[in-house]
């Protein structure tokens, strides 16, 4: 009843807005639908959808300097859930002085230089979003904490302090097919960080130009993501609690106009705190990650992007002699490259798009062609697929084979 | 006496003859005249682009441009755009240099994200309209050959017309034709060439408001004849020397811009 309320409350500011056409007004939104279709196998849960949903977002942007409020929300309809609900996808307080600035509330937080590739960007991602082909904005998951920055001049700072824990929203099992290493343990409990001062999550980065550089510097100390399984018992486990291990992660980023392009490079270290002498098999061990980046405007209106990325496990030796059977085989060196191709044409109204990544280590990949046309200057539409394949099952991409779809966009924005 | 007579008339036969035969000057003046008035400069643009058959996209936006030096230099520029409504509030930040590549910036805000864009191509559409990024903001003057084919009337103004041919290829135009108004160096109208079918697109300043003492194109238009596709600008709330802060050309701002800068 709640949200049939909200349902008609965005109507009604819609309507409002529609009515008052204010030239800057302060609400905006879009009306949207979004379908992803099956294109090989059936749903685990035998359905032929990955996606099939209505929404609505309603913006609120209040400005009496030096504050400012923020409000962005969703109301959905999930027509395979049969579901509705209300999602605050931002809502925030800024406050701004002339050397520093503070926003407290959820936010969306977006660092570093990789595209589609994370090292120093820690902050939570819905993956599902990304492989069910809804829009990209959808892959970052706003934060419930405090941001402050501080602008001295030269170098700026920016530290983020998070108490409320959030992890990332990985594919649901009853829509997407994906490897599991103990598939008869079903009884599964998600154990996550409790909010006490002790476990507030903190990310800075510093940041500055120079000679034609971009550089940042970046630490973070909280928690993985991902969850790792841990087995309630020994031997025969008959519960599995899905745990966040800790996690601190230093690393920086370049930037720069060079070689008729932009060239992007970015490295982090990840310090697993409970896997870091490797001998827990059911913790992530540290990592080194590296990320470089290729940027050019081959012509008018045509844009090639490269990536190279690998990671390197640290305690490998120990990895080896305690991985445990059943779980698939991390390799010492991880390589990835993508590849980014946009084309605009008609004025900039269609864009057509290619997304792709390769596993070089795991012989895998994921395919993401797109194509989105502006039909006016309020409705856009954009079709795309999402392929997924490799020579293993267990790998990241590999595992995702037989959830290949096909997906549509459609937006009324305002 | 004869002899000052003779100085005097020589320096200004060598005055007349080298505004004759300097066409890059007449440019210069018009490069400055038109891009690079004031320290710095704000504006609301609407650009209504529209097509063959009638179709009009409208591309909103608050400009803001600083000059780093003398004319011909180095400049800022901030974009914050307010329509098409699926690219509101993103915010376009270029450093350009006229001798090498911009530095070209994009905040996106859906996802708080700052992006660093690949721009090789100054000759390329800006927001997908009928004018190019050097359109906007400039093409250096010694990209060209220039020669002064004529000085003629056009509509009510004494106008130079300047041939400029550029240097390298890879450009859509062979060469194009300025008329610079004499009195304010303002480009009246500009014709471009290319080798096959001739004349192709056509500039027009076709609204001149003297602001803050400056004379100021307010009203613009290109039309590209063979696609039959045309882009008109209109610059309105014109504000030159508002004192804007180098720090606004920074990530900071880009992510939040300062309300009373963009509105």
């Amino acid at each position: 009843m709640k949200k049939a309320m909200l349902f008609a409350v965005m109507l009604a500011l819609f309507v409002l807005q529609r009515g008052a056409r204010a030239e800057d007004s302060p609400i905006h939104g879009f009306i949207q639908g979004n379908y992803s279709a099956d294109t090989d196998a059936r749903n685990p849960d035998n359905g032929r959808l990955k996606w099939s949903e209505e929404r609505g977002q309603l913006r609120l942007d209040a400005t009496r300097e030096p504050y400012r409020l923020f409000i962005k929300t969703d109301v959905f309809y999930d027509n395979v859930a049969q579901a509705q609900d209300v999602e605050l996808r931002e809502g925030y307080v800024d406050l701004t002085g002339e050397k520093w600035d503070a926003r407290a509330g959820r936010q969306i937080i977006t660092w570093g230089v990789g595209d589609l590739i994370f090292i120093n960007d820690v902050f939570p991602k819905d993956y599902e979003a990304f492989f069910s082909g809804r829009p990209m904005e959808y892959l970052k998951k706003g934060v419930d904490g405090v941001k402050a920055g501080l602008y001295p001049g030269g170098v700026s700072i920016e530290a983020v302090a998070i108490p409320f824990f959030e992890p990332n929203n990985l594919p649901d099992t009853r829509r997407f097919w994906l490897f599991d290493p103990m598939p008869n343990v079903q009884n599964r409990v998600k154990k996550e960080p409790a909010s006490t001062p002790r476990n507030t999550e903190l990310a800075i980065r510093a940041y500055g130009s120079a000679a034609g550089f971009d550089a940042s510097l970046y630490a973070y100390k909280g928690w993985h993501r991902n969850p790792s399984m841990r087995p309630g018992g020994m031997g025969s486990p008959a519960r599995i609690t899905l745990v966040y291990p800790e996690l601190r992660v230093y690393g920086g980023s370049l930037q720069k106009a060079a070689l008729d392009g932009v060239m992007s490079l970015e490295a982090g270290y990840y310090d697993s705190r409970d896997g870091k002498a490797g001998q827990d098999p059911l913790v992530p061990n540290s990592q080194a990650r590296f990320l470089a980046g290729y940027q050019r405007q081959l012509r008018e209106d045509l844009t090639l992007g490269v990536q190279y990325y690998g990671e390197r496990m640290m305690q490998y030796s120990a990895y080896e002699s305690t991985a445990m059977p059943g779980f698939p085989k991390e390799p010492r060196y991880r390589q990835v490259a993508s590849l980014r191709l946009t084309q605009l044409l008609m004025h900039q109204n269609l864009r057509l798009q290619w997304f792709s990544f390769y596993g070089i280590t795991d012989r895998d990949y994921l395919l993401n062609p797109e194509a989105r046309y502006n039909f006016t200057d309020n409705i856009w539409a954009a079709v795309g697929a999402m392929i997924f394949g490799g020579a293993k099952d267990t790998t990241q991409f590999g595992s995702l084979d037989r959830n290949d779809n096909a997906y549509m966009q459609v937006r009324y924005e305002f | 006496m004869k002899k000052y007579l003779f100085i005097c008339l020589s320096a200004l036969l060598v005055a007349a003859s080298a505004r004759a035969a300097a066409p890059e000057e007449i440019m210069r003046s018009s490069q400055a005249a038109f891009l690079y008035q004031g320290k710095d400069f704000k504006a609301r643009v609407v650009m209504r682009l529209t097509g063959k058959t009638g179709a009009e996209r409208i591309r909103e936006l608050t400009m803001l441009r600083k000059n780093s030096g003398a004319p011909g230099g180095d400049q800022k520029y901030f974009i914050y755009f307010y329509k098409p409504a699926d690219v509101k509030d993103m915010t376009f930040m270029v450093y350009k240099y006229p001798k090498k590549d911009d530095d070209r910036w994009l905040f996106i805000p859906a996802l708080n994200m700052v992006r660093r864009i690949a721009a090789q191509d100054k000759a390329s559409s800006f927001v997908g309209s009928d004018f190019t990024y050097e359109d906007v903001s400039g093409r250096d003057i010694d990209d060209d050959a220039h020669v002064l084919v004529k000085e003629e009337r056009l509509g009510s103004s004494d106008c130079y017309v300047v041939k400029s041919a550029p240097k390298e290829g890879g450009m859509d135009y062979a060469y194009k034709l300025s008329w610079i108004d004499k009195g304010n160096y303002l480009p009246l109208k500009e014709e471009y060439y290319d080798g096959r079918s001739g004349l192709y697109k056509v500039f027009s300043a076709d609204e001149i408001k003297t602001i803050s003492g400056i004379p100021t194109v307010t009203r613009r238009a290109m039309k590209n004849l063979s696609s039959g596709h045309k882009t008109e600008a209109e610059f309105t709330r014109v504000e030159y020397n508002t004192g804007i802060e180098d720090s606004l050309f920074s990530e900071r701002f880009l992510k939040q811009p300062p309300k009373k800068r963009i509105e």
